[in-house]
């Protein structure tokens, strides 16, 4: 069923998932990416990091497509989250190339890769515990604006403008990850759940060509995740390409269009998730039993 | 349903009442003045603006008011007390971009403060033989030359975090002392005499603004003091105050997010150096007399003590933080000497009991923040708690009754 990707918005499945469509075209960003659907939008290339003697991350090669969910899964310590860490800025990789839209990434600051378009939530819950769930989202609406000091000290008309678009697309984007109604709580205030959801609307206000998400399922129900799975979707069929680190098997399967699994810092397999469920190397390293109710 | 999957989302009574508990117990935690921050918010806009006028006004009025028991007479002149108390307000509030806004613990504030009052001393005094401007030009003139070495210091600085930082700017504070000793041109212990003041005579012939009268400098640093809130007001409510105090909560989060932390870093120091600076040419011309003797290490743990007592992050706090240490000393000059003794225990006892600071009302980080805040409540009628909500996504199973979510 994953495999069935309709790359224009799928309007009654929106509706279905009570997605209003207003709001919807609200936090529709006005990309302007280059990338034709299903084109390469960001290469990883013989990514390779060290740390001292261990190497976190050998020789990986991938793509992420424009348009898809690609997840990518491995055992505990396989290097997903420094690869991660390595598209993002966050290390330097020892070798290797990421690139955006056939832009390279490496060696720029991180702040300048989010802008260039690369956005991540993280696996720890890292939200601005001090702010509302509103400034949290408009922090990351921030990171689009032009205001600085002078502007702000003077109130110029260009910083009205911004404070005022960025109140209506952070609510727009809080509604669409449904927690509009807590606009006006401290984040560290909110439930566990809404924080998971906070940190996604936060990492969507940067407005991302692509959108990392660091096991956003981490700590939920069943029930939950498949919440936060079509949540997923949602955000997929409204135009972003998703990479996604994921530990439930399942849900990996049943989400992702395409799957990267790594093991010991190694790429092992790269395919559709049909692939990768009978693949005897995954299935070794990974899986243990296939299982039959998988999707 | 596994109850080893973790904490669970929350159903919606559950979420609410949770949300509602952690509310309440954020509200009992401020002890001394429950909710006032809480209060002060939910006012209207107007009459927010009509109170700080009245308070405003009645600022204006202390040194003609002379109220019994607040004043310092006779021990100290009320009124030269005031202008003191402003200029250590001042220099609180600029203090507070550093160390309230972005959490950068800067231990050598009172070098800025120096370099301040130094600027206006050696620009107006007699005994410089540099070039004299007028004395309200050297007030711009020392926010520059301060905004230059705040910059200066921070760029290769604001590199380190922490603890690291903290020694280094305490380093810094030291170094311009002791320049201040070594250095011919800045005459150590002898120091500048008559520093400049601002024109004006009054009907007699008599300079308005005089070493012995406190008044029309209180006056002027007050007038100085609303300026700078309201452009500190405005830096917090927009991209510059959010992308602070996201440093603050953390800082590589905030890099993440797109915030381009080095640069705002050094802008917190930069702004926050000049307004020292500004202080710093304030006190130079109030006291009239400016030498190495006054600009030591433990004024600058005073300065940071200021803003911590009155709640950090919070400008106003700040404001209060700064009058504070000024007035004790100056009002109960019997315990004068063991200030440091006091405000240490002071300070304990602040942390110990009211971590946030007497006024850790939390800051507002949008300019139009209000209205979209508003709406929410009002859409959940006007009640604090949220309710259920129609914007959840259905299939939102209302999972067996968590109590409380446990990520904490």
């Amino acid at each position: 069923m994953s495999e069935a990707i309709e790359p224009e918005i799928d309007v009654d499945a929106l509706k279905e998932q009570g997605v209003d469509l207003e709001v919807a075209e609200k936090v529709a960003p006005e990309r302007d990416i280059v990338t034709k659907v299903g084109e390469a939008l960001v290469q990883v290339q013989n990514l390779t990091i060290k740390f001292g003697g261990l190497t976190a991350l050998d020789n990986v090669t991938f793509d992420i497509n424009r348009g898809e969910i690609l997840g990518l899964i491995g055992p505990n310590g396989a290097g997903k989250t420094t690869c991660f860490n390595a598209m993002t800025g966050v290390y330097k990789p020892t070798a290797g190339k990421v690139l955006l839209e056939g832009k390279l990434l490496n060696g720029l600051p991180q702040h300048k890769i989010t802008r260039r378009g690369l956005a991540r939530t993280f696996q720890n819950i890292r939200l601005f515990g001090e702010m509302t769930a509103l400034e949290n989202v408009v922090v990351g609406l921030d990171a689009r604006h032009r205001t600085s000091v002078g502007g702000a000290l003077f109130r110029l008309p260009s910083h009205v403008r911004e404070e005022k678009t960025a109140i209506e697309r952070g609510m727009a984007l809080l509604e669409f990850v449904g927690i509009a109604d807590h606009a006006h709580f401290l984040s560290r205030h909110l439930p566990y759940g809404y924080q998971r959801r906070l940190e996604i609307a936060r990492a969507l206000a940067t407005d991302p060509k692509v959108l990392c998400l660091d096991e956003p399922a981490a700590g939920f129900n069943p029930a939950e995740k498949e919440e936060l799975m079509s949540l997923i979707r949602t955000i997929r069929d409204d135009g972003y390409t998703v990479l996604l680190i994921e530990h439930d098997m399942k849900l990996v399967m049943g989400v992702t269009d395409r799957i990267v699994v790594l093991e010991f810092g190694k790429k092992i397999a790269d395919d559709v998730p049909k692939v990768i469920r009978d693949d005897p190397k995954v299935i070794s390293a990974y899986l243990g039993e296939p299982e039959d109710d998988v999707a | 349903m596994s109850t080893t999957d973790g904490p669970t989302l929350m159903p919606d009574d559950a979420a609410a009442q949770d949300i509602a508990d952690r509310e309440a117990k954020g509200r009992q935690r401020k002890g001394w003045f429950p909710g006032l921050g809480d209060k002060w918010n939910a006012l209207p806009r107007h009459i927010q603006w009509l109170i700080l006028i009245v308070v405003v006004v009645i600022a204006y009025l202390l040194p003609i008011l002379n109220p019994p028991l607040i004043t310092t007479d006779p021990g100290n002149n009320w009124q030269i007390a005031l202008a003191q108390m402003s200029v250590y307000a001042l220099v609180a509030v600029g203090l507070n971009v550093v160390v309230g806004y972005a959490g950068l613990l800067d231990l050598g504030y009172v070098a800025f403060f120096a370099l301040g009052s130094y600027t206006a001393a050696m620009f107006t005094s007699p005994d410089s033989p540099y070039v004299h401007i007028p004395y309200l030009w050297t007030l711009p003139l020392a926010m520059a030359i301060t905004m230059f070495f705040g910059v200066l210091l921070g760029v290769p600085t604001l590199r380190l975090r922490g603890d690291y930082l903290a020694i280094v700017t305490l380093g810094f504070g030291e170094i311009v002392r002791i320049l201040a000793t070594i250095i011919p041109a800045m005459k150590g212990q002898v120091g500048f005499q008559n520093v400049g003041h601002p024109p004006g005579t009054d009907s007699s012939g008599q300079p308005i603004f005089l070493n012995s009268n406190g008044t029309p400098w209180y006056w002027f640093t007050l007038s100085v003091i609303i300026i700078v809130l309201l452009a500190a007001g405005n830096l917090e409510r927009s991209r510059v105050g959010r992308a602070w105090i996201a440093i603050r909560e953390d800082e590589d989060a905030a890099e993440i997010m797109g915030v381009p932390t080095f640069k705002y870093k050094v802008w917190a120091f930069a702004i926050g150096a000049s307004v020292g600076g500004l202080s710093g040419a304030l006190f130079a011309g109030q006291v009239g007399f400016v030498n190495n003797q006054k600009f030591d290490i433990a004024t600058s743990i005073l300065f940071v003590a200021a803003v911590v007592m009155g709640g950090t992050g919070n400008k106003v706090g700040a404001l209060l933080g700064g009058s504070l240490v000024a007035y004790i000393p100056l009002r109960f000059t019997a315990i004068a000497e063991f200030k440091y003794l006091i405000f240490g225990a002071a300070l304990v006892l602040i942390m110990i009991f009211r971590p946030g600071g007497l006024l850790p009302a939390r800051q507002s980080l949008l300019a139009y923040g209000r209205l979209a805040y508003n709406k929410v409540k009002g859409a959940l009628g006007g009640n604090t708690v949220p309710g259920p909500t129609k914007t959840r996504p259905p299939g939102q199973v209302a999972t067996e009754p968590a109590k409380g979510a446990g990520n904490e």
